[in-house]
């Protein structure tokens, strides 16, 4: 619940052109009241927003948070960068009401921001590790000592034999030839790497560039499933082809055969038959369809019109698959909070996890969650165990029982006096008494 | 008898030109291209200063460096490293192992023979 909760409450009555002692009335309220909360004077109880929120027909939540909720977040993300001085984080909301176009602009060059930092890590890195680079300027170093040791034997040697000389003067002539390939090789190599960052604006984040052309699909890849034309397959390859970069169009090939062997295994319609019936339970589901436990929160991510939230991680906690759900903020990059329970999970793998987590927020989401770890030993016996943990993120409504607080990233997380805190937060200002 | 040199190099042209110089100087030059015949060269050749590429093919200079020293036979044979890349890491590394002097390439040639010849106590 924001400072501007009212506000939003007259905007959308006054869209609808309904009159406020109407709206009152359907809620239960006193049109003087309602006229109070939609100036902001008064705060909303939960059931008075629940019972606005049918009448004006949206979300309580779109009534709480707002719209501007994900920009808000993004802004504290910004505000996370800052040094020197530093914004008013306490004031986002205002910031937002206020001025949405500069918000955007800011959140929008924060994100560009972001993506160049991560570019230049990534040429940095190559400058340093490039195998290519260093064989490259090795071939280079290797021919001009070779150069300069035998052109100083031809300069400074009076009394040289000539067949020495003529052996010399062809070596020369080689080492020649040998050094302008070598430079020819660096020059299209520089080149090549100059161009990166034209070419492929998310160098760094094909996971990103991934997600953002499923959530555009809507998380549908039907060409997938069981029945699919080979011609709608090949369709949804071209189209996935046509990412930005080529990092990201690697990563969605491999996500594409991974999603393909999944659907193959646990067939869309059967599954949502299942889930119907048992519930999104993984490791039952996987009992029953014989299919791997991580494959059904795969699967589960993909569910047509499902409200929940997937997040996977390998062994060094790094995520490697999202699928978003409201009111559960996932960080852009970087580490996440480290109680989420698929932390937990990757601890204590083939042991189910389960509990309620509620996600930090001026109004706070409270999740049901699954988790689960999983090795694999894709090298066999001789090879490394390579961990895999999914969590599943279940919404729910009641927010009676016990649940474990959980953030985002320490650096825009407001909780207080957290065990798990790694650094400071910028935004320790909205406080723990909301959870 | 003059003094003996192995040199351990994998690029055509520089043992060419190192041999001549340092033949020129009154020195016996073997060589050796490949890195997996290092250390047998160095038995059957007995050196008495050895001239080691630390990119080569087959097996690092740093590890031939390393069994060097780790023989009782030639743990104080002189060895003059060379690479290709003149980074600290690998000075830190060749110094770390036991080399006796280090040189980045391009060298000079002036600069190879006064160090052969400061090796040997010349």
């Amino acid at each position: 619940m924001t400072a501007l909760t009212g506000s939003r409450v007259r905007e959308r009555r006054l869209l609808l052109a309904l009159r406020q002692a109407d709206v009152a009335r359907a809620a239960g309220i006193s049109a003087s009241y309602l006229n109070l909360i939609e100036h902001n004077r008064r705060r909303i109880g939960d059931a008075v927003l629940a019972r606005l929120a049918t009448v004006l027909g949206v979300e309580a939540a779109a009534l709480a948070e707002g719209a501007e909720g994900a920009l808000a977040d993004d802004l504290r993300d910004a505000a996370g960068a800052a040094t020197g001085v530093l914004p008013e984080t306490e004031r986002i909301e205002d910031f937002v009401a206020r001025y949405p176009g500069w918000a955007e602009l800011l959140v929008a060059q924060h994100r560009r921001l972001g993506r160049l930092e991560r570019s230049v890590a990534a040429f940095s890195d190559r400058m340093t590790h490039d195998p290519h680079l260093s064989a490259a300027l090795h071939e280079v170093l290797s021919v001009v000592s070779a150069v300069r040791a035998t052109a100083a034997i031809l300069a400074e040697s009076e009394d040289i034999a000539p067949e020495w000389r003529a052996r010399f003067h062809a070596n020369l002539h080689g080492d020649a030839e040998r050094l302008a390939a070598g430079a020819q090789t660096l020059v299209a190599y520089l080149d090549a790497a100059g161009g990166t960052e034209a070419e492929e604006p998310g160098l760094a984040a094909p996971q990103e560039e991934l997600e953002a052309w499923l959530a555009a699909r809507h998380w549908k890849v039907d060409a997938l499933e069981l029945g699919a034309t080979a011609e709608a397959r090949a369709g949804l390859l071209a189209e996935a082809g046509g990412l930005a970069s080529g990092a990201g169009r690697a990563f969605a090939r491999d996500w594409l055969a991974q999603a393909g062997r999944d659907a193959e295994a646990l067939p869309m319609a059967k599954l949502e038959a299942s889930v119907a019936e048992l519930g999104p339970d993984p490791v039952r589901l996987a009992q029953r369809f014989g299919a791997d436990v991580i494959a059904v929160f795969r699967r589960l991510a993909l569910m047509p019109g499902a409200r929940l939230g997937v997040v996977i991680c390998d062994a060094s906690g790094t995520i490697t698959f999202r699928k978003p759900v409201e009111g559960f903020a996932l960080p852009r990059f970087g580490a996440a909070c480290p109680l989420w329970p698929l932390y937990t999970a990757l601890g204590r793998p083939m042991t189910p996890v389960q509990g309620q987590v509620e996600m930090w927020g001026r109004s706070p989401r409270r999740f049901r969650v699954l988790a689960f770890c999983q090795p694999r030993l894709p090298e066999g016996f001789g090879g490394p165990q390579l961990s895999e943990a999914a969590m599943l993120l279940l919404p729910l409504d009641d927010r009676t029982g016990q649940a474990q607080a959980v953030g985002t990233s320490c650096r825009i997380c407001p909780l207080v006096g957290c065990a798990a805190r790694r650094e400071p937060s910028i935004v320790t200002d909205i406080g723990a008494g909301a959870i | 008898m003059s003094k003996h040199v192995l040199l351990i190099e994998d690029e055509p042209n520089i043992i060419e030109a190192i041999r001549f110089i340092l033949m020129r100087d009154g020195w016996t030059v073997s060589t050796q291209a490949d890195g997996t015949g290092a250390e047998a060269a160095i038995r059957d050749g007995r050196p008495d200063v050895v001239i080691l590429d630390v990119m080569l093919p087959g097996r690092s200079g740093f590890e031939i460096l390393a069994a060097i020293r780790a023989d009782a036979a030639t743990v104080a044979l002189p060895v003059l490293m060379l690479t290709a890349k003149g980074q600290g890491r690998d000075r830190a590394e060749a110094e770390r192992i036991g080399a006796s002097r280090f040189m980045s390439k391009p060298f000079s040639n002036s600069d190879i023979l006064a160090a052969v010849r400061e090796l040997a106590g010349l």
